[in-house]
C-alpha cells in the first residue's frame, strides 16, 4: 500500500454555541440525540479516521445528514473541526496561517462542487482559468491552459458561453476543467455529479476514469450512490451519522458488510459487475487447469466456468502467480449471499 | 386629576432654555469651525462652478450630441437616445436651457459625490453586521426627516449657497446606493463564494473577482435611485441659494404662476425619465449572462 496522501485523525466537528466545551462529553461517547436534546448542539462529525492514498480514488458514501459534505470541506478546511489532526503530505493543515492555507487551496488541492459554483459573469474559458488568474498566472498562459482543458473536457466551441447558457453535465464539465487547471495534486468532488441527470452522470464518470487513468490524481470523491462509488471507488468509506462505519475496496463492502445498514444498501446491486474473482480464491496450490485474472468480474467469468474443466478455474494474481481457485457453485452463491 | 388630563411636560422655562442652550452650543461651533468647514469644501465648490460653466459655455449643439452619445451607450437603445435629444429640445425651445445645465450640473456632481462614498460605505456594511446594525437607523433618518430640518444646521455653518445645497441633496439621495450596495453583496450566491474561497481567492480578490461583479446590478439599481431622489430634491436645494430649475418653480409657487411652475416641473420629469431609462438599461445589459442562450 502507498504512504497516506491525506490523513485524517480523530477528527470531530460539533456545530453550536460552544463546540469545545461539548467536545469531552462527546469523546465519553454521548450519543448525537442526547447531545441535541440536552446542549443544543449538532454532532456532524464523530471520531472519523481515514488514510487517503496517493493517486486513488477514495470514495466516501454516505446518505445525506451523514456528514460526507463536511467532511471533505475539513480537507481544505473550508469547515473548521472541533477536534482531531488533517495532514496532506505529512503537513498540518490545521497548524496553516491564512496565507499558508490559501496557498495550498490554490495549488495543491482543487475542489468540485455538487452546485457547480461557476462565477455566472464570466465565460466558461474565464471560469476554467478562475485557480490560474488567482495564482497570478499570466494572461496568455491562463488561456493557453484554459483552452486544453476546455478541449480534454469535451467542451470545445463553448469559450465564449456563460455558464448560464449551459446544460448542467456541460456546467459540471466546466468545474471539472477548472480544478484540472490548477494541476492540483488532490482533487475534492462534493457529490459532483450527484445534480445530473442519469446518463450525463454515467458519462461524466467515464471522463473521470478516462482522465484519472492518465494524471493520476488523488481524488477524495463523496457520493450517496452506492453504484458510483462502486465503479469509482478504489477505495470507500461509509459514514452514517458522522461516524465511520465501514472501509475498504469494493469487495469488502460488497462481500463483508460491517453491519445491516451497509447489507441493506448492497442488497439491490449487480453484484456480478462488483464481484471478482480473486474474492472468492480459495488456496489451491495443486491446480492445473485454466487460469483466470483475479480482475475478471464474476458475471464475465459465469460463463467460462460452465464449459470449464470441472467447473473450475484458477486465479490469477496480477504478479501472475496462482492465488487459488474457484468453481461454479462457488460463484453463484456469491452472487445471492 | 390634573396629571392625567395634561402630559406632565417640562416646565417652559427648563425647556426654552434647553432649547436656547443647544442653540448656542452650535452657533459657538459654527463660529469657531464655520471657515474650517467652508476651506474644506472649497475644492468641491470649486469643482461644482467649474462643471457649471462647463456645461453653460458649451454650444449647445455639442451638448445635444453629448447627450445623444451618453443616451446610446447606455441604453443602445435608438428610442430613448431619440427621445433623450428631442426632450433636450423642447427645454432650449421653451428658454430653460441655462437652468437646466444648472441642474444638470449640481445633479451630476450629487451622484457622482454619492457614488464615491456610498458604494465603500455599502461594502463595509456588507462585511460586518455589527456596521449594518449601526448604519441602518442612521440611513432611515437620513431618509425620513423632513430636509428642511437638516437644511436648518447645514446653514446655519455654511450659509446659503452652492455647497450646502449639495449636502442636501446628498444626505437626501446617498441611502439608496449605499442599501443597494450592501444588499447586492449580501445576496450573493454562497456557492460561489465557497468556490472561490476553495480555489484560494484572498478578500480582495473576492471581493473585486467575485461579490462586486455580481453585485453590480442591484448596485446600479441603487445609482439609478440615488438619481432620482437627487432631481427630486432640485426645488428644496433652490431654497438656499443652488441656482437651477427649482428657483423657477419656487418663483412661480410664490406669485402663481401656473405656466412657469408646469414647465419648470415637466423639464425636471423630463430629465428624471432620461436619467432612469439610461441607466436602467445599461444596467440591466450589465445582467445579460443571466438570461439563457445570449446572441453570442
Amino acid at each position: 500500500m502507498t504512504e497516506a496522501k491525506i490523513r485524517i485523525k480523530n477528527l470531530y466537528k460539533i456545530f453550536g454555541k460552544n463546540p469545545s466545551k461539548v467536545l469531552p462529553l462527546v469523546k465519553e461517547g454521548m450519543s448525537k440525540t442526547e447531545l441535541l436534546e440536552k446542549y443544543n448542539h449538532v454532532l456532524g462529525i464523530q471520531d472519523v479516521s481515514l488514510d487517503i492514498p496517493e493517486k486513488q480514488i477514495q470514495v466516501v458514501m454516505g446518505l445525506s445528514g451523514s456528514g460526507k459534505s463536511t467532511l471533505i470541506r475539513h480537507i481544505n478546511r473550508l469547515i473548521e473541526p472541533t477536534g482531531g489532526e488533517i495532514l496532506i503530505d505529512g503537513e498540518d493543515v490545521l497548524a496553516m496561517d491564512e496565507k499558508q492555507l490559501r496557498q495550498m487551496r490554490r495549488t495543491k488541492t482543487a475542489m468540485v462542487f455538487q452546485k457547480f459554483g461557476l462565477l455566472p459573469h464570466r465565460k466558461v474559458k474565464e471560469n476554467v482559468a478562475y485557480g490560474l488568474e488567482i495564482q497570478g498566472v499570466d494572461e496568455g498562459k491562463c488561456a493557453e491552459r484554459a483552452q486544453h482543458w476546455i478541449e480534454r473536457v469535451g467542451l470545445g466551441g463553448y469559450e465564449e458561453h456563460y455558464p448560464g447558457q449551459l446544460s448542467g453535465g456541460m456546467q459540471q464539465r466546466v468545474g471539472l476543467a477548472r480544478a484540472l487547471a490548477t494541476d492540483p495534486e488532490v482533487l475534492l468532488m462534493d457529490e459532483a455529479f450527484s445534480a445530473l441527470d442519469p446518463l450525463i452522470r454515467f458519462d461524466m464518470q467515464s471522463i473521470l476514469l478516462e482522465l484519472q487513468k492518465e494524471l493520476n490524481k488523488t481524488i477524495v470523491f463523496i457520493t450517496h450512490d452506492l453504484d458510483e462509488a462502486l465503479r469509482l471507488g478504489d477505495n470507500i468509506a461509509i459514514l452514517r451519522d458522522g461516524a465511520m462505519i465501514q472501509q475498504g475496496d469494493a469487495q469488502e463492502i460488497v462481500l463483508r458488510p460491517a453491519d445491516s445498514y451497509i447489507a441493506d444498501f448492497t442488497k439491490d446491486i449487480n453484484r456480478g459487475k462488483v464481484i471478482r474473482l480473486r474474492s472468492l480464491a480459495t488456496p489451491n496450490a495443486a491446480f492445473k487447469g485454466e487460469t483466470l485474472n483475479g480482475d475478471t468480474k464474476l458475471e464475465d467469468a459465469l460463463a467460462i466456468l460452465a464449459h470449464a474443466q470441472d467447473q473450475t478455474v484458477g486465479v490469477a494474481r496480477r504478479d501472475g502467480s496462482l492465488a487459488g481457485t474457484v468453481n461454479l457453485t462457488q460463484a453463484i452463491s456469491a452472487l445471492h449471499s | 386629576m390634573e396629571l392625567f388630563e395634561e402630559f406632565p411636560a417640562l416646565g417652559r422655562k427648563t425647556l426654552s432654555s434647553t432649547k436656547k442652550a443647544i442653540d448656542e452650543t452650535f452657533k459657538g461651533f459654527s463660529r469657531e469651525y464655520g471657515q474650517a468647514l467652508e476651506d474644506f469644501f472649497d475644492p468641491l465648490l470649486r469643482f461644482l462652478v467649474w462643471f457649471e460653466k462647463l456645461l453653460l459655455a458649451t454650444p449647445w449643439p455639442i451638448i445635444l450630441v453629448i447627450v445623444g452619445a451618453l443616451a446610446w451607450l447606455g441604453s443602445r437603445s435608438w428610442k430613448i437616445t431619440v427621445g433623450s435629444v428631442v426632450a433636450f429640445v423642447g427645454i432650449g425651445v421653451l428658454g430653460m436651457w441655462e437652468d437646466t445645465m444648472a441642474t444638470l450640473a449640481i445633479i451630476s456632481v450629487a451622484t457622482f459625490l454619492c457614488i464615491l462614498l456610498g458604494i465603500p460605505i455599502g461594502i463595509f456594511m456588507a462585511r460586518s453586521d455589527r456596521a449594518q446594525s449601526i448604519i441602518t437607523p442612521v440611513l432611515d433618518v437620513m431618509q425620513t426627516i423632513p430636509s428642511f430640518v437638516y437644511l436648518i444646521p447645514v446653514v446655519m455653518l455654511l450659509g446659503i449657497g452652492k455647497v450646502p445645497g449639495l449636502l442636501a441633496v446628498c444626505i437626501y439621495a446617498i441611502p439608496p446606493i449605499v442599501r443597494l450596495t450592501n444588499l447586492g453583496i449580501r445576496l450573493v450566491d454562497k456557492d460561489v463564494l465557497e468556490a472561490a474561497d476553495a480555489f484560494g481567492a484572498s478578500p480582495k480578490q473576492k471581493l473585486l473577482g467575485v461579490q462586486v461583479p455580481l453585485a453590480l446590478p442591484n448596485i446600479f439599481a441603487g445609482i439609478n435611485q440615488t438619481i432620482m431622489m437627487a432631481l427630486s430634491m432640485v426645488v428644496i436645494a433652490s431654497m438656499i441659494g443652488v441656482k437651477g430649475l427649482g428657483v423657477p418653480v419656487l418663483r412661480a409657487i410664490s406669485n402663481q404662476y401656473l405656466a412657469l411652475g408646469l414647465m419648470n416641473g415637466l423639464a425636471i420629469v423630463a430629465l428624471a425619465i432620461i436619467f432612469d431609462r439610461v441607466s436602467q438599461s445599461y444596467g440591466k445589459r450589465l445582467q445579460a449572462y443571466r438570461k439563457g442562450l445570449g446572441n453570442d
